[in-house]
């Protein structure tokens, strides 16, 4: 009961958002909460730590991009070539790394991601150092008019619940409790007649598929593609957003998403404040230090914040559930 | 006469539609990068041994390395020389820093999280340097004892690169030396197959645990301090390196020393030819090895599944 109105809460805050903030910054939010939860499917659920994400995020964001603009597709069929291109290069990539365990998965992945961002860098239509700009955002179905920002957020919202209810769907399914099997216990679940490289292949495909269209997305919104979607850094970013909402929490991601792009636009404005508070010029340079700051919460939350923001409040519910009982 | 000469010549030295002295010099720097990528997946896999971690900061650790030496001769004066000791022995401290202070506490933990700390660290070292270097190159020169270069007939060879292969052909073949035949080489094959039962035997694991660590990220400065002069010093070179050594150790597989050293040198060479050959593809052919490999035989040419 409490969770159905939370989840209607929530949703009302969501839709009557674009009203107070900035719609696009919200699409941007969304966008990545979307790419955080398909990551999330992997490393939360299925125990993989892929460091290649940015490949199925950026490489639909350009096919996607090339699609609208250059083979001036309509809107939804370039939205659905992202997330098959996502797809397809996670189905590549999950027949590769999949052969190898633990460590090994990730360092192949994060191989092959830098292969094709090699590639993104080399092949003409990317644009390389300029990226692929001017992307047209057309008409959904032919008919609705995307130009108007208010209009692209309700699109881009169905789009995210669409892909999250998902992502939860499978995660409750028969095949996602496979694939906690396969996380907690692989020896066991391939004792129990489990094909475990399939589970882990379609689930790395999902994830690649639900990626892709969150790039693929990200590149409607923005109106252009650029080469920081396909380097590693978006790799690393999806794994600290992840992570600092909690590994395997359903909303912790896209708590740790919302966080992580508020950091990243706000630093600035934290930074000046910090300044004033502590008369310390220094922190007037934050802005300008992404990614010290990015790293120093990676260590954080690797030495002492392990189960993330919604892992440890869900801790902190446990424990009182738990002494209330006796 | 003189005609015929000149054509023999010609003949003679183009192998392929190549001239043979740009082929060889290209190799030579193959080589060069193969040196490096040896050095560096030397480092990763005996620290992988010991410690489980995969040591995503140590590309950066190869950059403080080189950015120690050219900080060392702008700010100090200290020549090439000093900076080849003294640098790996500063970052071989900080690496047991490092160590002490935070891997220690994540060995009982997932091995991901060894990586995910190292990102970390590698993320803030690289900011931090470009907070302050930007992302430019800065340039650090060969040292006047290995200028110039020696015509051997066939090529000429610039002594600074023919350095640069010998001297790290000795540092790995003298780590491969300590690690496979001496006592304190025992030790930490020992302790890399069974910590608990070496500890039994009185040996202090948890310093040599700390002491390997320090010894791999200081051979990784060593290599950086080697590259200076080659390539220029910037805060990002570190970071695209170490994603291309992860292909070589997953090539190589990390279960042998001497394997991770052969493979790291052949890539550089492979990777030497692909730019003469097609320069299309230099930048992707370790990948498409490595993709290659995983499919023929997925435990690495060397590796053994751990």
């Amino acid at each position: 009961m409490n969770k159905k109105i939370g989840i209607a809460v929530l949703l009302i805050l969501l839709l009557a958002a674009p009203f107070g903030i900035y719609p696009v910054f919200l699409m941007k939010m969304l966008c990545f909460a979307l790419f955080a939860c398909a990551f999330n499917l992997l490393i939360g659920y299925t125990g993989l730590l892929s460091f290649g994400h940015a490949a199925f995020f950026g490489w639909a964001g350009y096919m996607c991009g090339q699609a609208l603009k250059v083979w001036g597709l309509p809107t939804e069929l370039g939205l659905i070539i992202g997330t098959l291109v996502g797809a397809l290069i996670g189905l590549v990539m999950g027949l590769l790394a999949i052969r190898r365990q633990g460590i090994y998965f990730t360092m192949i992945t994060l191989a092959l991601a830098q292969m094709l961002f090699f590639v993104a860098l080399q092949m003409p239509f990317t644009g390389g150092e300029d990226g692929l700009q001017g992307v047209p955002r057309g008409k959904l179905l032919g008919f609705l008019s995307l130009d108007s920002d208010m209009t692209l957020y309700y699109v881009v919202l169905a789009i995210a619940v669409a892909g999250f209810a998902l992502i939860v769907r499978t995660i409750h399914s028969p095949f996602g409790q496979v694939l906690k099997a396969i996380k907690e216990n692989e020896p066991r679940a391939i004792s129990l007649g489990y094909d475990v490289a399939r589970y882990k292949l379609l689930a790395f495909v999902l994830s690649a598929g639900l990626a892709g269209l969150a790039g693929a997305t990200k590149t409607l919104v923005l109106g252009f593609e650029t080469l920081t979607d396909v380097h590693w850094s978006m790799s690393g970013l999806v794994v600290l957003m992840t992570l600092v909402g909690g590994l395997g929490t359903i909303l912790g991601p896209i708590v740790g998403a919302v966080i992580i792009i508020m950091l990243e636009n706000k630093l600035g404005d934290i930074g000046s404040w910090l300044a004033n508070a502590t008369s310390i010029d220094w922190f007037n340079t934050l802005g300008d230090s992404v990614t010290i700051v990015t790293g120093f919460i990676f260590i954080v939350c690797v030495l002492a914040f392990r189960k993330g923001i919604v892992g440890e409040i869900q801790a902190l519910i446990g424990k009182g559930q738990a002494k209330s009982s006796h | 006469m003189v005609i015929f000469t000149h054509l023999d010549e010609r003949v003679f030295m183009e192998l392929f539609g190549i001239p043979l002295q740009a082929l060889l010099s290209q190799l030579l720097l193959g080589l060069v990068n193969g040196s490096f990528y040896a050095m560096l997946s030397l480092g990763l896999a005996v620290i992988f041994g010991l410690l489980n971690v995969i040591n995503f900061a140590h590309g950066t650790l190869y950059m403080l390395g080189a950015f120690l030496a050219w900080m060392g001769l702008s700010y100090l004066g200290l020549n090439y020389w000093i900076m080849l000791v003294v640098a790996p022995i500063l970052v071989g401290a900080f690496g047991i820093l490092i160590e002490k202070t935070m891997l220690r506490w994540l060995y009982k933990l997932d091995h991901l999280y060894g990586l995910l700390l190292t990102f970390g660290i590698t993320l803030m070292i690289e900011g931090i340097f470009r907070s302050i270097y930007g992302v430019s190159g800065q340039p650090y020169s060969v040292p006047d004892l290995l200028q110039g270069a020696t015509n051997l007939g066939f090529m000429v060879l610039p002594n600074y690169r023919a350095w640069v292969v010998v001297a790290s052909l000795i540092v790995c073949f003298a780590t491969w030396f300590v690690i496979e035949k001496t006592r304190l080489g025992a030790y930490l094959r020992a302790g890399t197959e069974n910590p608990k039962l070496v500890e039994a035997f009185g040996i202090n694991v948890p310093l040599m645990v700390t002491l390997t660590y320090g010894f791999g990220v200081a051979l990784a400065a060593f290599a950086g301090v080697l590259a200076a002069p080659v390539i220029q010093v910037s805060p990002l070179m570190g970071s695209n390196l170490i994603i291309t050594v992860f292909a070589v150790v997953v090539i190589g597989g990390m279960g042998s020393i001497l394997g991770s050293i052969l493979t790291g040198l052949m890539l550089g060479l492979i990777e030497g030819l692909t730019r003469v050959f097609y320069p299309e593809l230099s930048a992707t052919v370790v990948f498409i090895i490595m993709a290659i490999v995983l499919m023929v035989r997925p435990a690495g040419l060397f590796g053994k599944e751990k």
